[in-house]
C-alpha cells in the first residue's frame, strides 16, 4: 500500500517538529563541554547578555529547577561536573537563531579538568558486570560446562571481533518546540519516538503531574532509537520556554547530535565455539565488552543472541561494561542482536572453514528445538526454511568453499551468509476507534518515524472493520490520544496493532464507538520464546590493487510472521539492510583519545550508503503462520534487516580474499594489511 | 558565524581593486560557506566573484582556456574536454555529487580547503587554522592523510581531484591581482606545509583566479582513477591521474603521473616519471618506479596502508594504460 501520508510528505506539506509556526518564538542554543572530564569553575556570560536579542542564559551558575531524580542526561545544568566531552554545560536564548548562536561563543566557560579515559579494553581495570543487561535480561548466563564442551570438539575456534562507535543519523535532526500556557501547562512539539514516553520523561524531568505535559510528534523524519528515550533538546526547549515566558525552538546541529543524541556502544567480542565431528556444537561461549558513561549505566544485549540461536549442551554468556569519560550510548537499530551477530555469525563462519562443512549446512545441523538457554518451545522458528529459500534463490549450491580463488580481472570475488533473528515482543496499548462521517477514525499515540507505522495501522484497522483502507482515517503522533509504546524494539506494529484490531472489533459489536486496552490481553500471553528469524547472503568484489569492498549482490529472506504490507515491509528490511552494509564497510566514528568526544561528526565524515554502493539489494519473506504473537500474526521488521548483514559481507570478504578482517568497518586499509 | 558584508564584482580587475584584507572571494561557496557555518573562515566580507565573465571554455589555437566560474558539472560535459582530456572530464565526474557540482566552480574547486578533521573544529587545535596550535592528527585521526611532503606542523592533504588531474596535464593557472597578471604552473599552485601550513597556495592576498589554460593533450592513453571505501561522494583515499606514451619499440616515450589524496598538494611523481622514460614499459618498471616514487614516504601508523595502495595503484593504472 502506498504512504497515506506520502503526498503531503513529497510536496513538503508534512509538518515535523521544529517546523511549527509560533508567534513570538524564542530561540535556544547550547554550549558544549570542550574538556572530557572535570568541573565546570565558573560560567561567564556577561559578554553574551549585552548581545542582540539575547534573552537568558541558562546555565550551572544558576540551576533551572528540574526533578531530583531526574535522568541525569536530561538534568541539564544542575552539576558543575562535566562527564563528557560535548556535554550542554549552558544555553542562551535569543530572538533568532543566529542571536543564540553568537551568543552561545561568546559564553565564557572556565574549567578544572581531569584527565579523562575514553578508550574501551577487554582488559581495561574498570570492567564490571551489570546487574541485568538491556531491556532486562540476565548478564550472565551458563549452562553445563563450556571448557569440557571445547575440550571434547573436534573443531574449536576461539575469536574476538570489534565493532566501532556506530552512530544512528536519521535525516531529521533532534528539535523541539515548547510552550506554556497560563496555567502552566506544557506542550512540547518534539521528534520523539513515541509521544506517551516523551510526555513521561518530560514531566518526570521537571516534576510535573504527566497530564500537565502534551508532546506532539505527528511527523518523524528517522530515528533508528536515536529517539527513543527523550534527548536533551526536549528538556532544554521546555526550561528555556520556561525562562523567558516565550515560545523556545530548538534544533540540533549534526554535530551536537553526534554528542549528546546516542549512539550504539563499540564492543569488543570473544567467541568460542566447539563441534563434533558431524559439526554439532558442543559448547558456545559469547562474551562482550563494551561501555557506558559515568552518568548512566547503558549494557547493550550483545551476547544474548547465543541465548536463541544454536543447539549446545554448553553455552555460556556474558557482558562487561565499563565507565568511560564519554556520552551514554543509546539504542540503535537492533541494539545487542545487530553487534552480537556480527560476532557469532562470522565465528560460525569461521567455524565451518575449520570444520570443512557449509555454513548453510552448518547452521541447519544446529538448529534448535526449543530456545538453547531457557528451553522453551518456539512460537515458530523458520530459520532453517530461510537458509534454504536463501540458498535456492542465491545460487548457494554452485558454490565452492575455498576461498581467495575466484578473480574478474583485479576483483576477487566471494559469497558469505549469516543468520538474523530479532525478538517478536509486544507492549500493552491503548486505542479508540469511532465512526466519523460516515468513516472510521482511529486514535492511537504510536508513532510514525518514517517506517510507514500510519499505513500499517490503516490497513490493520480496515482488515478489521472489514472496510477499505480509504475509509480509515489514523490519528497518532499525539500524547493526548491513546496511551501507546515506543517505536522500537520491532514491538510498535504489534503493540499498536492489537490495540487498534480489539478497539475495532469493539467498534463492530457497538456500532458507535470501540475502546481497547491490551493490558490485560498480553498478560494472558503464553510463555513462548517468540522471535523472527531471516538468512542473508552477500557476493562481494574485492579489489587485489585497491582493497575496495563493493557489494555486488545482498538478499535477505526473513521469517517474521503475517507480513502486514509487502510494499512497506520491502523497504523497511532493505533499508535495515543497507545499513548494515554500512556498518560491514564504512560507518565508524572514531573517539579522540586526546580530546575526548567524537571526530568525524557529520556526513562528509561519517560515511552512509549512497545508492552505488547498493547495488543490487533483494529482500524476500516466508508467509509464516504464528496464532501466538498477536491479532495480526505479525513479528516486527524494523529491525532484522540489519542483523546479520555484517557478518554475511565479512564471510563473503573472507571467501573473496582467503583474509579474515575481525574488525568493522572493513576497510581498504584492513584488506591491504596483509599484503604490506 | 561571524556577521559579514556580501558584494558582488563586477569585473576580475574590479574585484582585485575591490579586494581589502578580510575579503574573501566567493564562487560556489560549497567549501567556504561550509566552513563559515564552522567557524573555521570568518571573513568581513565575501565578494561574488562567480557571475564574472569566466565562465567560457574555448579554444585558442592547439590551447584549450577554461574560465574560472565554469561549474564543474559543465567542464566535465563539455564536447572540447571530453574529446581531449577525458581524463580530466573523469576526475571532475568523481568528485562529490551532482548537486555540488552543478554549483562548484573550477577556481574554487582548487582553492578548497582539507577535509582534515581537526581543521574543520574549531574547538580543537590546528596549525592550520590556528597556527602554533599545534596538530593533533599526527597523534590521533590521520588515516586519511598525507603520507608524502608532509611536515611536523601539519599533515593534511589536498582534496581535489580536478587539481590532480590538472598537475598531470602541466595545466597552468591564470591569475590575476594588486601584482597584476601572471601566470601559474601545475602542480605549482599548491605548496607544501613545512612551516607554515596556512598557506594552502602560493597566491598573494588578493589574487584572483580568472582561468586555467590546458596545453595540447600529451601524446599517449591517460586514466583518472579514485579510491574510496564508499563508491560515491567520498574523498580519495589515494588517486591518480596518468598518461603513458608507449614508443613503437616499447619503451616508454613520456608519462605523467600525479596522485591525490597522499599530500598537501596534488603529488606529481616526478621520480617514478623520470624512472620510467626512456625504459621498457613492463610491470616490472611500472613497480621498481612506484617504489622509487614511494621511498620518500612518511606514514604514520595509521595511514601506512596508503603506500602499498599507491604503489598498486600506480602500477595497475600503468598496466592498463600499457598497449
Amino acid at each position: 500500500m502506498n504512504r497515506v501520508e506520502g503526498r503531503v510528505k513529497v510536496t513538503g506539506l508534512a509538518t515535523y517538529a521544529a517546523e511549527y509556526p509560533a508567534e513570538n518564538v524564542a530561540y535556544a542554543y547550547p554550549v558544549q563541554a570542550q574538556i572530557a572530564k572535570g568541573r565546570v569553575k565558573r560560567i561567564d556570560v556577561a559578554q553574551a547578555l549585552e548581545l542582540p536579542g539575547v534573552l537568558a542564559v541558562l546555565s550551572c551558575e544558576d540551576p533551572p529547577r528540574v526533578a531530583e531524580d531526574a535522568d541525569p542526561e536530561l538534568a541539564l545544568f544542575q552539576r558543575r561536573d562535566v562527564a563528557y566531552r560535548g556535554q550542554f554545560v549552558a544555553a542562551v536564548v535569543a530572538d533568532t537563531y543566529e542571536n543564540a548562536r553568537a551568543a552561545a561563543a561568546a559564553v565564557r566557560v572556565d574549567y578544572d579538568p581531569d584527565d579523562h579515559d575514553v578508550r574501551l579494553s577487554a582488559d581495561h581495570p574498570g570492567l564490571y558486570r551489570p546487574d541485568v543487561v538491556n531491556p532486562g535480561f540476565p548478564t550472565d548466563t551458563a549452562k553445563g560446562d563450556v571448557e569440557a564442551g571445547l575440550a571434547q570438539a573436534a573443531t574449536t575456534v576461539d575469536v574476538t571481533y570489534e565493532t566501532p562507535v556506530l552512530h544512528n543519523n536519521p535525516m531529521e535532526p533532534h528539535a523541539a518546540l515548547a510552550f506554556w500556557d497560563a496555567e502552566g501547562r506544557l506542550l512540547v512539539y518534539d521528534t520523539a519516538q513515541g509521544a506517551s514516553g516523551s510526555r513521561a520523561a518530560i514531566a518526570k524531568t521537571l516534576g510535573l503531574p504527566p497530564d500537565r505535559v502534551r508532546v506532539v510528534s505527528r511527523h518523524v523524519g528517522g530515528g533508528f532509537g536515536a529517539k527513543g528515550t527523550t534527548r536533551p533538546q526536549a528538556v532544554l526547549a521546555a526550561l528555556a520556554a520556561r525562562e523567558v515566558r516565550r515560545p523556545v525552538k530548538i534544533a540540533l546541529t549534526r554535530h551536537q547530535m553526534f554528542d549528546v543524541t546516542g549512539y550504539r556502544t563499540p564492543t569488543i567480542q570473544r567467541v568460542r565455539i566447539g563441534a563434533d565431528a558431524e559439526g554439532r556444537l558442543t559448547a558456545l561461549e559469547h562474551v562482550a565488552y563494551e561501555q557506558t558513561s559515568t552518568l548512566l549505566e547503558f549494557a547493550e544485549q550483545t551476547a544474548v543472541v547465543g541465548r536463541v540461536m544454536y543447539a549446545t549442551p554448553n553455552l555460556r554468556t556474558a557482558h562487561r561494561l565499563v565507565r568511560l569519560d564519554v556520552s551514554t550510548p543509546s539504542w540503535m537499530r537492533a541494539p545487542g542482536e545487530c553487534p552480537g551477530m556480527y560476532a557469532l555469525e562470522s565465528a560460525m563462519d569461521e567455524l565451518a572453514y575449520a570444520a570443512g562443512l557449509d555454513p548453510v549446512e552448518l547452521r541447519v545441523r544446529n538448529d534448535p528445538e526449543t530456545e538453547p538457554e531457557g528451553g522453551l518451545p518456539f512460537s515458530s522458528r523458520n530459520l532453517v526454511g530461510c537458509l534454504r529459500e536463501g540458498a535456492r534463490r542465491f545460487g548457494w549450491e554452485r558454490r565452492d568453499p575455498a576461498p581467495g580463488i575466484r578473480r574478474e580481472g583485479e576483483w576477487l570475488v566471494g559469497t558469505g551468509v549469516a543468520a538474523s533473528t530479532y525478538p517478536a515482543r509486544r507492549m500493552p496499548c491503548q486505542a479508540v476507534a469511532t465512526v466519523r462521517d460516515g468513516d472510521f477514525l482511529v486514535q492511537v499515540a504510536a508513532a510514525d518515524i518514517g517506517t510507514g507505522a500510519r499505513t500499517a495501522l490503516t490497513r490493520i484497522a480496515a482488515g478489521a472493520l472489514g472496510v477499505a483502507p480509504d475509509r480509515v482515517h489514523v490519528e497518532l503522533g499525539d500524547s493526548d490520544l491513546p496511551r501507546a509504546p515506543v517505536a522500537g524494539g520491532s514491538m510498535g506494529t504489534a503493540s499498536w496493532g492489537s490495540a487498534v484490531v480489539r478497539a475495532c472489533e469493539e467498534l463492530r459489536r457497538d456500532g458507535r464507538e470501540g475502546r481497547a486496552d491490551t493490558t490485560e490481553e498480553i498478560k494472558r500471553d503464553a510463555e513462548l520464546a517468540r522471535h523472527a528469524f531471516g538468512a542473508q547472503f552477500a557476493e562481494v568484489r574485492v579489489s587485489s590493487v585497491t582493497g575496495e569492498v563493493r557489494v555486488s549482490r545482498l538478499l535477505g529472506v526473513f521469517a517474521a510472521g503475517h507480513i502486514v504490507d509487502a510494499k512497506l515491509a520491502r523497504s523497511q528490511f532493505l533499508g535495515g539492510m543497507t545499513m548494515g552494509m554500512g556498518m560491514a564497510l564504512m560507518e565508524e566514528t572514531p573517539i579522540d583519545e586526546e580530546f575526548g568526544g567524537f571526530l568525524h561528526r557529520d556526513l562528509a565524515q561519517y560515511h552512509v550508503p549512497v545508492c552505488a554502493d547498493a547495488r543490487h539489494v533483494e529482500a524476500v519473506w516466508l508467509e509464516e503462520h504464528d496464532d501466538a504473537l498477536n491479532p495480526m500474526g505479525s513479528k516486527g521488521i524494523g529491525e532484522i534487516g540489519i542483523v546479520g548483514t555484517a557478518a554475511a559481507i565479512g564471510n563473503a570478504v573472507f571467501h573473496a580474499t582467503g583474509h579474515r578482517v575481525r574488525e568493522l568497518p572493513i576497510t581498504p586499509a584492513k584488506i591491504l594489511a596483509p599484503r604490506f | 558565524m561571524k556577521p559579514f558584508e556580501y558584494a558582488r564584482a563586477t569585473g576580475p580587475a574590479e574585484a582585485v581593486r575591490d579586494y581589502t584584507p578580510g575579503t574573501m572571494y566567493l564562487g560556489g561557496g560549497t567549501n567556504l560557506v561550509d566552513l563559515m557555518k564552522l567557524g573555521v573562515a570568518e571573513p568581513d566580507r565575501l565578494l561574488d566573484v562567480s557571475r564574472l565573465p569566466l565562465d567560457g571554455i574555448e579554444e585558442a589555437r592547439d590551447r584549450v582556456r577554461v574560465g574560472a566560474t565554469v561549474r564543474n558539472t559543465d567542464l566535465a560535459a563539455h564536447p572540447l574536454i571530453r574529446a581531449r582530456y577525458p581524463m580530466l572530464a573523469r576526475a571532475v565526474l568523481t568528485g562529490a555529487s551532482g548537486q555540488v557540482r552543478n554549483v562548484a566552480t573550477v577556481a574554487g574547486n582548487l582553492l578548497q580547503r582539507t577535509r582534515c578533521t581537526y581543521f574543520q573544529d574549531v574547538t580543537r587545535p590546528c596549525n592550520k587554522r590556528r597556527p602554533g596550535s599545534g596538530c593533533p592528527a599526527i597523534a590521533g585521526d590521520h588515516a586519511n592523510l598525507a603520507i608524502l611532503g608532509a611536515s611536523d606542523a601539519c599533515v593534511a592533504t589536498h582534496p581535489s581531484d580536478l587539481a590532480v588531474a590538472l598537475a598531470a596535464l602541466d595545466a597552468e593557472v591564470h591569475v590575476t591581482g594588486p601584482g597584476g597578471d601572471r601566470i601559474v604552473p601545475m602542480p605549482g599552485l599548491h605548496r607544501l606545509p613545512g612551516h607554515e601550513p596556512e598557506r594552502d597556495t602560493v597566491l598573494a592576498p588578493g589574487d584572483l583566479i580568472t582561468g586555467v589554460e590546458l596545453p595540447p593533450p600529451p601524446p599517449g592513453a591517460s586514466l583518472y582513477r579514485k579510491v574510496r571505501e564508499r563508491a560515491s561522494f567520498a574523498f580519495a583515499l589515494v588517486s591518480i591521474a596518468a598518461v603513458l606514451d608507449v614508443a613503437a619499440d616499447g619503451t616508454v616515450a613520456d608519462c605523467r603521473i600525479a596522485l591525490g589524496g597522499v599530500a598537501h598538494v596534488p603529488w606529481r611523481a616526478e621520480r617514478a616519471e623520470r624512472a620510467l622514460i626512456g625504459g621498457p614499459a613492463t610491470g616490472e618498471a611500472f613497480l621498481q618506479a612506484a617504489e622509487a616514487e614511494l621511498e620518500q614516504a612518511a606514514p604514520l601508523p595509521r595511514n601506512a596502508y596508503k603506500v602499498p595502495l599507491a604503489r598498486n595503484l600506480i602500477v595497475a593504472t600503468l598496466e592498463e594504460l600499457a598497449p
